[in-house]
């Protein structure tokens, strides 16, 4: 009897809590949907009249197709990249036991330490005089700020798969990346999963190194372009709202998707 | 693989291509420019401890360093705090566990400077409405001063991160074995006793890494610190990496800003090392 009551209290404080969470979730989305004027007279309460015109005006201000063209563009090129390339490193680092592997292991988890800010000026600097600061040095930057977490992510899953595996496909005739290729890299596939969904919220999201990199010519992602509009539109909030709420539709109909993928991969990833 | 076989360099060489290239080369061109008057442009000449000898005397940095620590050290206890009880919520009996969960982690997925757009308008629309329509003073003029800020950054980034380091807290609190909890019970420990004893002595690993990701993570910050208040007002609340891509990029002093990107490195590094330090003393000790 005390134990019911109990579980509805915890019930009862947990759903206050999940409404206090998505909040400011709603007063985006109803804010979106009213007039100019009635956000100042109304802020709270879902709107008096239905207006769909901020979110067509701002749809078009941020040329969205195009944007999130871009940004599906980086984000899917980079992380494959990045993982094919990462597995690549990791299982030759696994499969040898010399010392110089080790080092190599070594370098790869120490950069993990090494924060973005502290190198981005040098960077921008090198990358500027080799006339690579657009979409290619953009996804080949997103290769050396990725590869270390994700080799060491890799190197952890290659323990557990059997040498023997590789040695009997050796004798059936594979070469060395045929092995990689056709017997390791798909062995590999729950850690991918992991590692591609730890790289996508990562690339999705950032602004700081794109908007160092590209943009001025058509091909900004979704942060940098909104980031652009929000600095045109700061007294407008039923545009800039309706902007946040193009935004983010994408994101939040991915979540409900993949959501067990994505906890598990972010969790793994923090964990290890 | 042997490492005199080509194919152990042919693996291994775009990854390690990538990173020196992109992290390890700009790294120790950053050390050495430190040392040096480079603008970006033009041909630099040695300076010594002429950059780091400056920045001492710099008040903005100096100020924006503290003010990094203080938001970071409120932010790592609220988080934390915040992190542990939904990690509690959610594992409990109650029904509603999955969705809430679901509902806690969403923030973690959008970028931070969504985000700080969004609370943008929470803080300055919407608190300042409320407090007019209920007469309560400390909820208008949100944003205007350095306290507000302060508190709407941290309350930002605990609404962004909780969700994250719940996760966590519940990789942890799953291994708590459920008999030993219902021993305890029918053996008659009440719910601290069973806290205290047995399942905090179990997710102590977690606190580690929770603690180590909010700060680093909390002191890194800059996205949210952009969308949120822009350094505003009159750069108050600037936070360390804020300035130093002000520094460089909107000033153009690239020397000083990159002796400022050395000493947060080290910082940076500190923290982590720490960090790595006490994880492998607690694995001598198990």
């Amino acid at each position: 009897m005390q134990k019911t009551r109990k579980r509805y209290i915890f019930e009862i404080i947990g759903i206050l809590l999940a409404l206090l969470w998505i909040s400011p979730f709603y007063l985006m989305i109803v804010n979106a949907i009213k007039t100019k004027r009635e956000i100042f007279t109304n802020t709270v309460k879902p709107p008096e009249e239905f207006t769909f015109e901020n979110f067509i005006q701002a749809f078009e201000e941020l040329s969205f197709v195009q944007t999130f063209f871009n940004s599906v563009l980086v984000t899917i090129l980079s992380v494959a990249v990045i993982l094919f390339l990462s597995a690549l490193a990791a299982y030759a680092l696994s499969r040898n036991g010399s010392k110089i592997s080790g080092f190599i292991f070594f370098i790869f988890v120490a950069a993990m330490l090494i924060p973005f800010q502290s190198v981005m000026i040098p960077l921008v600097s090198l990358f500027g005089k080799a006339d690579m600061l657009n979409f290619y040095g953009l996804i080949f930057m997103y290769l050396g700020f990725g590869c270390s977490l994700s080799i060491f992510l890799y190197h952890g899953a290659l323990k557990g798969i059997s040498k023997s595996l590789d040695e009997a496909a050796t004798i059936d005739g594979c070469n060395k990346f045929q092995v990689f290729w056709y017997i390791i890299f798909p062995l590999l596939k729950p850690i991918s999963v992991t590692v591609g969904i730890l790289n996508v919220i990562w690339i999705w999201n950032d602004f700081l190194l794109p908007s160092l990199v590209i943009g001025g010519d058509g091909t900004e992602t979704i942060p940098l372009k909104l980031f652009n509009f929000f600095g045109q539109y700061t007294k407008q909030w039923h545009l800039a709202l309706a902007g946040l709420t193009i935004s983010i539709i994408p994101v939040i109909i991915a979540y409900f998707v993949a959501q067990k993928h994505i906890i598990k991969g972010v969790s793994e990833g923090a964990v290890k | 693989m042997k490492s005199k076989d080509f194919s152990f360099w042919l693996f291994l060489s775009p990854a390690m291509i990538g990173l020196g290239l992109v992290v390890l080369i700009p790294l120790l061109y950053g050390f050495y420019y430190s040392f040096t008057d480079w603008d970006g442009v033009n041909q630099t000449e040695f300076i010594g401890m002429r950059n780091y000898i400056n920045i001492l005397s710099d008040q903005d940095f100096l100020y924006s360093l503290w003010f990094t620590f203080k938001f970071s050290i409120v932010s790592v206890i609220v988080i934390n705090v915040m992190g542990l009880g939904l990690a509690m919520l959610v594992t409990s009996y109650i029904k509603s566990k999955n969705i809430l969960r679901t509902i806690f982690f969403m923030p973690n997925l959008i970028g931070g400077l969504i985000l700080g757009f969004i609370w943008q308008f929470v803080f300055t629309k919407v608190f300042d409405a409320v407090g007019r329509m209920t007469g309560i003073g400390w909820l208008q003029g949100w944003l205007s001063d350095t306290q507000t800020g302060f508190w709407g950054m941290v309350i930002l980034m605990s609404w962004q991160m909780a969700g994250y380091i719940m996760i966590i807290y519940i990789a942890y609190l799953e291994n708590v074995p459920k008999d030993l909890l219902e021993a305890a019970e029918i053996d008659g420990a009440n719910a601290i006793q069973r806290f205290r004893n047995i399942t905090f002595p179990l997710v102590a690993p977690a606190f580690t890494v929770s603690l180590f990701l909010t700060l680093s993570n909390a002191f890194k910050i800059y996205d949210q610190n952009l969308s949120l208040t822009n350094g505003g007002p009159f750069n108050s609340t600037t936070m360390v990496s804020m300035d130093i891509v002000d520094t460089a990029f909107k000033m153009n002093q690239m020397a000083s800003a990159q002796a400022k990107a050395v000493i947060f490195f080290m910082i940076v590094a500190i923290i982590s090392l720490t960090q790595v330090y006490i994880n492998k003393k607690r694995e001598v000790e198990m």
